[in-house]
């Protein structure tokens, strides 16, 4: 599981990283090699961390006028933190989609989805009508919106923005994409799509998963991180960690013991 | 449950009703007997040449109130380019920028300088801008009108903007996109229409002020020319011809607060119509 | 929703124990039918087969419901083996029914002067699925590695059974019939260590999570990490 730091196959390297809001350490010495072009799941019961975690991965932590972080972690061999990075380059080639699915309003369809590009400097409309279909494509939704790209955004089912919410992520070309619950809010039915997508896309690009059911991380996921109390416990291949775990917190967690 | 005790019970609750309702139907009746006066008073006189003519001479009969509709827009304009820009760029700080503690300060005095009398308004721009240029202006009457909107602006505009849910400012941001171009372009956006509404409201409320335009305005019986001169505007307008012992122009000061309560009646429609549902989005 | 669960796994290891009882009982009665040559007894276990069969059927269901709740790790594990253990004791039950079976055959007919050794093997096999199951209940992976190698021991015996039957068919042909109803039960016996030996398999990759089947491994494993 250890891999050098330039090795294609890591996207992510945390070492030693440490989340502190205020006085409040939240996240104590995590590292972790984040395989690429494959599914990691984070899973943990409330309050263990893994948010933190996930937001400390496109820096979206600092949103908090109070949090601080320690430790390194490089994404393909670039630190995220050095000191010459801007927040907002590493959040384009880090991309997030949400728990509550939050497509901008104002906005129609394919305007939602060429927003990260045209806010910053792309005008040209054949780039744009381009990447709007080809990211409409790859969040599945191209063939129940192509004849009405520029009706509201809003006017789509719950399951829908979420996948839109995912094209707009897709659309200015991330290399990792981070996924904070991102089927909590959905129906059974609206959580398969979402979940068929993942394994799609992960063929493309590197996804961590934050999720609180066990049942999903198993499906979707190759790794598996278990979070407690501001640590990582065990990291593991996902089959490894839901038939036979190696820690007794991973193994009452996962069975329900507690959380 | 003995009859006596619930006869009384029915009546107590009888009364009540009866006593509310009472109290709503006398909140509304200033407002229908203003509109009954005016419409009354005032109706009658408005026709062509009160929107077009200048007041006439002391004295003579007709002319109109051209001169101090046109001011009252021109001041009113003028206090939009001073009000908005200050109160909204202020609202966007107070809601997006700023810590608590100097947040808390500029709220604090907001609300106070919401709650100062027009007329000290008046005087306090007598003295800035009246007195160092020798001359009462349309200028000094646009600023103190647009001096008076801000903090009213500044308030609405933070409290729309604090409306705008969080998760639209961390998904543009997610995206890569700089903190200001997401509040320009995806907070204020969204909020756009709390805004206008803001600004419109705020426009309503000082087109009736009158104390400071004494200071500063003073009034005007040409129509506007230079903006370093006095202008006329409905306020003073009116006022002028209600203290006066012509009985044309007591005709002439109903028929303008008539007027002026119809523009105030317009932007409150106006702004009802634009904060309307047009679509309720799918769950 | 926990302690459904739980109740439900508290009821899968009883029926599993109660299968096994019968099973062990089944084993030893057609062993004695076989040698004491008692008909009502050999009759008695053909019967009980059913109710064997019975607990195979309840057990599956219990398990598929089970299923449902996506057990993880060690309870997902205790169910699957659940499944199997069960299986394995069904066909231990068949294999006693075939043992009652040529009880009855021989018992209609004169004995046979012979000293086998099939009681003691039938008594190795009867320790082999007690342990295993005991095993089972106790969490204990070493115990039932050291079942595995008794086995041969089994296999041994079936040989050399096997062979005093044929010498004696060589010598005296008018016992042909009678010597291949004892190499058959035998052979049933040989089976039922066998199904045993499977069952101590199923419960070292339960409680150790480690499957050795069909490596031939034996002796001490991994420590297990929740016991």
């Amino acid at each position: 599981m250890s891999t050098a730091a330039n090795n294609p196959n890591t996207a992510l390297t945390v070492r030693n990283l440490a989340v502190y809001f205020g006085a409040n350490k939240v996240l104590k010495d995590v590292s972790i090699d984040v395989a690429a072009r494959a599914v990691t799941a984070i899973i943990g019961p409330s309050g263990c961390g893994k948010s933190t975690f996930l937001r400390a991965l496109n820096r979206m932590h600092e949103l908090n006028p109070e949090a601080r972080m320690e430790g390194e972690i490089k994404l393909f061999g670039d630190d995220i933190y050095s000191r010459n990075v801007e927040p907002v380059v590493v959040r384009r080639r880090v991309g997030m989609v949400f728990q509550k699915s939050n497509p901008f309003p104002t906005m129609s369809i394919t305007e939602n989805v060429t927003v990260g590009l045209r806010l910053n400097g792309v005008r040209e409309k054949k780039i744009l009508n381009e990447r709007t279909e080809q990211s409409l494509r790859m969040a599945a939704l191209w063939d129940e919106v192509k004849d009405r790209l520029h009706a509201p955004a809003i006017s789509l089912s719950g399951g829908q923005q979420q996948r839109l919410c995912i094209a707009r992520a897709l659309a200015v070309q991330p290399e990792v994409l981070l996924m904070d619950e991102p089927a909590s809010a959905l129906d059974p039915l609206a959580t398969q799509k979402i979940e068929d997508l993942i394994l799609q896309l992960k063929r493309d690009y590197t996804i961590v998963i934050v999720t609180h059911n066990m049942q999903q991380a198993a499906r979707v996921s190759d790794f598996t991180a278990f979070f407690y109390l501001g640590e990582l416990v065990e990291f593991d291949a996902t089959a490894k960690i839901f038939t036979s775990p190696s820690k007794k917190q991973t193994e009452d967690y996962v069975t329900g013991r507690f959380g | 449950m003995t009859a006596p005790n619930h006869n009384w019970r029915k009546f107590k609750n009888s009364f009540m009703q009866t006593l509310t309702f009472a109290c709503a139907i006398l909140v509304v009746t200033p407002l229908v007997l203003v509109f009954y006066h005016l419409i009354k008073e005032g109706f009658s006189s408005i026709n062509l040449a009160f929107f077009t003519q200048l007041p006439k001479p002391e004295g003579e009969i007709g002319g109109g109130m051209g001169n101090a509709i046109v001011g009252t827009f021109v001041l009113l304009g003028q206090a939009a380019v001073v009000g908005v820009p200050v109160g909204v760029l202020g609202g966007v700080f107070l809601s997006e920028y700023g810590g608590t503690k100097l947040n808390w300060a500029i709220r604090f005095a907001a609300d106070i300088l919401n709650g100062v009398p027009s007329i000290n308004w008046g005087i306090v721009v007598w003295g800035l801008l009246v007195v160092p240029m020798h001359t009462y202006s349309a200028l000094a009457g646009g600023v103190v009108l647009g001096m008076m909107m801000i903090p009213l602006v500044m308030r609405t505009t933070e409290e729309v903007l604090q409306l705008v849910p969080g998760g639209y400012r961390e998904a543009a941001l997610a995206l890569g996109i700089s903190k200001w171009k997401t509040i320009v372009q995806i907070v204020i956006r969204t909020a756009m229409k709390g805004i206008v509404t803001g600004v419109l409201l705020a426009l309503a409320r000082v087109a009736g002020e009158t104390a400071p335009l004494i200071f500063t305005a003073l009034g005007n019986e040409n129509w506007p020319h230079k903006l370093t001169e006095p202008i006329a505007a409905m306020p003073l307008q009116i006022y002028n011809y209600a203290i006066g012992p012509y009985n044309d122009q007591h005709r002439q000061a109903w028929a303008g607060a008539f007027v002026l309560l119809l523009l105030v009646l317009f932007i409150n429609i106006g702004v009802r119509f634009l904060t309307r549902d047009r679509f309720k989005p799918k769950t | 929703m926990e302690n459904h669960f739980e109740a439900g796994l508290d009821a899968l290891k009883q029926k599993l124990l109660t299968m096994a009882s019968h099973a062990e009982t089944a084993v030893n009665q057609s062993v004695q039918a076989l040698v004491q040559r008692d008909l009502d007894l050999a009759e008695r276990v053909r019967r009980d087969d059913r109710v064997i069969d019975q607990l195979e059927v309840e057990i599956d269901d219990l398990v598929i419901q089970l299923l449902t709740k996506a057990p993880l790790a060690t309870n997902l594990r205790l169910v699957t083996v659940a499944m199997k253990i069960s299986q394995n004791l069904e066909r231990i039950g068949d294999e006693a029914t075939k043992i009652a079976k040529r009880a009855r055959d021989l018992a209609q007919e004169p004995p046979i002067k012979i000293n086998l050794e099939l009681p003691r093997m039938a008594g190795i096999a009867l320790e082999m699925l007690k342990s295993s199951l005991d095993a089972f209940v106790n969490r204990d992976p070493a115990a039932a590695r050291a079942i595995i190698p008794r086995d041969k021991e089994v296999d041994a015996l079936n040989k050399q059974i096997h062979n005093v039957l044929v010498q004696h068919m060589v010598e005296n042909p008018d016992t042909i019939a009678r010597c291949l109803h004892w190499m058959v039960a035998s052979k049933s016996l040989e089976r039922i260590a066998d199904h045993a030996t499977n069952i101590a398999e199923d419960v070292v990759y339960l409680w150790e999570a480690q499957d050795i089947r069909h490596t031939g491994a034996k002796g001490a494993g991994a420590p297990v990490p929740n016991s």
